[in-house]
């Protein structure tokens, strides 16, 4: 066996770590480097706010841009409250005992599930029995359902992680545990717990398999109400690649994109702002 | 020293164990009204234990339990008529690392205050800039009081620290390893503090060294193992020990 001499060894696992985030790195900038390259010189308003003709070959994609937003709102909407709400359950008002092992267990499972299963079980429930049809609220349902576990355990794990001096402060300040809680837990968690929900909002934008089955792919007309069919950016794009229409899917690709990384940095501005104002202590 | 004798703690053979830890061992101790008790001991003696168990921060940790007393002003802390968030305000505590909250300066100092009701604007800061002013801090601060506290060194926050208990006006002030890790200045600055405060406030302390017991406490409860060695004026403590691992241990012989 050869013996390696510190300074070598440090020297490898130097070179071996810094190649791997080379290679991650480079993967990621050729993959969103090609759609972009290719998506951004064709982005224009008329692509924007244009009806798709001819079945996304022609014109633009402004209804499944309608449609993404619409299922994201409101898969939000319906996920943030359980999600958070169950994250400050368990990491606040429970011992870690059997109850909260099979609530883990059980958001960790949910996570691993294929997206396509999540989509049957959406039209077996939402779309059947309850009887919501292929629509918006029926897609809307069944990705905030996906989305839980990862709002769940980040929130969760922000708020694990609020060092438990702070609490201890603020109870032998005479607070309750509510309002320990309240002024003390949740702004030092609030940026993990967000970013829970950021990393939700991008599951909700890009999903397409479950919302296809769920939302009724097949309409290209601009949604008029929750309970309308619809179609996201994300199955505009799968069905246009799988059809060929590959500039056009690039393009929607892009866009989509965009889309997030917009969402990405206006939810942590406002975040910033709302931290800084806490910490200045202005009302 | 002062003549003032009233007791305004009684412990009486108070037990404490964390599931089956035996960690404070049918322990009876009096504190007196407006003096600063040191209770002093080598690191796990259990003095941290029995400090948390005065305003009760103890309850918040799971499977622990304690039997015996602590009696404040007569009433024992744990009957169930006692409303524990009144008692945290009545006895306040100050953290061995000074632990201000992700605020401003202003929002820490009344974090207390707040919760409760009816406290005028007014009443609010008077209340700030005396607590401030107590805690030797205010000149620092003045100009400052809505910048994050987590900016101020590690010396002002925990004067911070003290600050913020002040204000809730509480009876007695429990300071956990007070000042371990502080520059000379700070710690010069809040020994002063400590002194000003026996005035009106019960002060027990858990000093990081003998020097500081010796310099600010009127008296010492020497604590070994969970149990207590022995307690009795200051000077008669530091300067004649009765018992041999009292000396031992202001010797320096371990610890």
């Amino acid at each position: 066996m050869i013996k390696l001499t510190a300074r070598t060894s440090e020297r490898i696992a130097k070179v071996f770590i810094l190649s791997i985030a080379v290679l991650i790195m480079g993967i990621l900038i050729w993959i969103i480097g090609d759609i972009l390259l290719n998506g951004i010189p064709h982005i224009n308003f008329s692509f924007l706010s244009q009806m798709p003709r001819n079945m996304g070959r022609e014109g633009g994609i402004f209804p499944t841009i309608v449609g993404t937003l619409m299922l994201t709102v409101l898969a939000i909407l319906i996920a943030v409250p359980f999600g958070v709400g169950a994250a400050y359950y368990l990491a606040e008002y429970t011992k870690g005992g059997i109850v909260t092992r099979i609530i883990r267990f059980g958001a960790e499972s949910l996570a691993g599930i294929p997206s396509i299963v999540y989509g049957i079980f959406g039209v077996l429930l939402f779309v059947e029995i309850l009887g919501l049809g292929f629509s918006i609220i029926s897609g809307a349902l069944t990705v905030s359902i996906m989305i839980l576990p990862t709002i769940i355990r980040t929130s969760e794990e922000a708020l694990l992680a609020v060092p438990k001096i702070y609490r201890d402060a603020s109870f032998s300040l005479g607070a309750t545990k509510w309002q320990t809680i309240r002024c003390a837990v949740t702004p030092t968690a609030i940026r993990g717990i967000v970013n829970g929900v950021i990393l939700g909002v991008g599951r909700c934008v890009a999903e397409t398999a479950a919302v296809m089955l769920t939302m009724g792919g097949n309409v290209l007309a601009v949604p008029s109400s929750i309970s309308s069919s619809g179609r996201t950016m994300a199955v505009h794009f799968y069905i246009l690649a799988q059809e060929g229409v590959m500039q056009n899917a690039y393009t929607t690709a892009a866009i989509l994109i965009i889309l997030i990384f917009i969402i990405n940095i206006g939810t942590n501005a406002v975040i910033d702002q709302f931290i800084s104002k806490r910490t200045k202590g202005a009302r | 020293m002062s003549g003032n004798t009233a007791n305004k703690i009684e412990i009486k053979n108070f037990n404490f164990y964390y599931g089956n830890k035996h960690v404070i061992k049918d322990l009876n101790l009096s504190i007196r009204a407006n003096q600063i008790t040191s209770i002093f001991g080598p690191a796990n003696s259990g003095a941290t234990t029995l400090l948390r168990a005065m305003n009760r921060l103890s309850d918040l940790e799971p499977s622990t339990r304690s039997t015996g007393q602590i009696l404040i002003d007569g009433q024992d802390i744990n009957d169930p008529k006692v409303n524990v968030t009144d008692l945290r305000r009545k006895v306040g505590k100050v953290f061995e690392i000074p632990a201000p909250l992700p605020l401003s300066i202003y929002d820490n100092v009344t974090y207390g205050l707040k919760f409760l009701p009816g406290k005028k604007k007014q009443e609010i800061l008077d209340t700030m800039e005396w607590a401030l002013k107590t805690a030797a801090l205010w000149d620092e601060v003045k100009d400052r009081l809505h910048d994050p506290a987590l900016g101020l060194s590690g010396g002002q926050q925990q004067r911070l620290c003290v600050a913020r208990v002040l204000a809730l006006k509480p009876e007695v002030i429990i300071i956990d390893r007070s000042c371990s890790g502080l520059d000379p200045i700070s710690t010069s600055k809040i020994e002063e503090s400590l002194i000003k405060l026996k005035k009106d406030f019960t002060v027990i302390i858990s000093p990081h060294n003998i020097a500081q017991a010796s310099r600010v406490s009127d008296r010492i409860a020497f604590i070994l193992m969970g149990e207590l060695v022995e307690e009795n004026e200051a000077l008669q403590i530091l300067k004649f020990p009765k018992d041999q691992r009292t000396s031992d241990f202001i010797t320096g012989r371990f610890g």
